[in-house]
């Protein structure tokens, strides 16, 4: 391991000495960091496959029935057009870890009631509809989870590269300097003390 | 830093129609290009906090989903289309996993 480029003298020894501590100190810390994001994203992550399972069934299912019962599309598009409910999001972030990620609160204005006559469109419609309605909440939990392991993972594979960096590359040498500098401060002080012994002589 | 996010969906028509009925923002896209446009209009926005895209146009315009995920908002979310999932949500799942852990240990099973 190459060691920095310095003078082999006791101030740079003392700086070496305290910027070692505060990398072994850095590295400590990340990796405990480290260590507790992936504990969370794998939480996290479980969750968010548990989910996307259930709402791709689902989804595929409430559309599927929905196709069935746009045969006359015109009818269908016009049942639908004016929602009796809405959902708004209340959006904010939340720190997970030093992460900013999102978080949201929904509140659903409205009824859930059908809002077409119901002669007017096919009964597979209703079916379609109120399965949506019930999704829409799960979709909108199914977002926030899936892009808090989005960045989470971003996170996870950023900081390992620190942790790398710190445990590899600049702690050995830190080490492989410091350790320069002492070999070359006690050679000078042998070096010294014989030229001493032998002016004496 | 609170405030009101909207809700929109992206995909073909056929998908996203059901959707206006649960109160979302509904725009039609004919191909992935189309979609790809309103995306990025709707992410320059800030307006809405959940994008849904149908799997169909999501597989063809990762890159610009990928640059998405740095942001917390919007949240894109890939859904089925109408013609059934093409399992490119799950991939994206897997990723993150190989990412963070480097192997796979969700999905090995």
């Amino acid at each position: 391991m190459a060691r920095l480029n310095v003078n082999p003298t006791r101030m740079e020894l003392r700086r070496l000495k305290d910027r070692l501590k505060t990398a072994e100190r850095g590295h400590k810390l990340l990796k405990d960091k480290s260590d507790e994001m992936i504990r969370q994203f794998l939480i996290l992550v479980k969750e968010n496959k548990r989910l996307r399972e259930e709402i791709e069934g689902e989804i595929a299912e409430a559309l599927k029935s929905f196709s069935l019962a746009s045969g006359e599309p015109l009818n269908v598009a016009q049942a639908i057009a004016l929602p009796t409910l809405t959902a708004q999001i209340t959006v904010g972030t939340k720190n997970v870890m030093g992460v900013d990620v999102p978080f949201m609160q929904t509140k659903r204005v409205g009824n859930i009631e059908l809002p077409y006559a119901l002669g007017a469109v096919p009964a597979e419609l209703d079916d379609a509809i109120l399965k949506l309605t019930s999704l829409a909440d799960k979709l909108l939990h199914l977002a926030e989870v899936e892009k808090t392991c989005n960045m989470l993972s971003d996170e996870i594979e950023k900081n390992r590269r620190r942790v790398n960096a710190l445990e590899y590359v600049m702690i050995p040498q830190l080490q492989e300097t410091i350790k320069f500098i002492m070999m070359k401060l006690d050679e000078n002080e042998r070096a010294s003390i014989v030229r001493l012994m032998k002016i004496k002589s | 830093m609170e405030k009101i996010g909207k809700f929109a969906v992206i995909g073909d028509s056929e998908s996203v129609t059901a959707f206006t009925a649960i109160g979302a923002a509904v725009f039609k896209a004919n191909d992935e290009y189309q979609a790809a446009d309103i995306l990025r209009k709707l992410a320059k926005t800030d307006e809405y906090a959940v994008i849904l895209v149908t799997e169909n146009y999501a597989v063809k315009m990762e890159q610009l989903m990928q640059k998405l995920k740095k942001q917390p908002y919007p949240a894109v979310l890939c859904i089925p289309s109408s013609t059934g999932s093409n399992g490119f949500g799950m991939a994206g799942i897997k990723r993150d996993v190989e990412k963070a852990v480097g192997v796979d240990i969700i999905f090995n099973d």
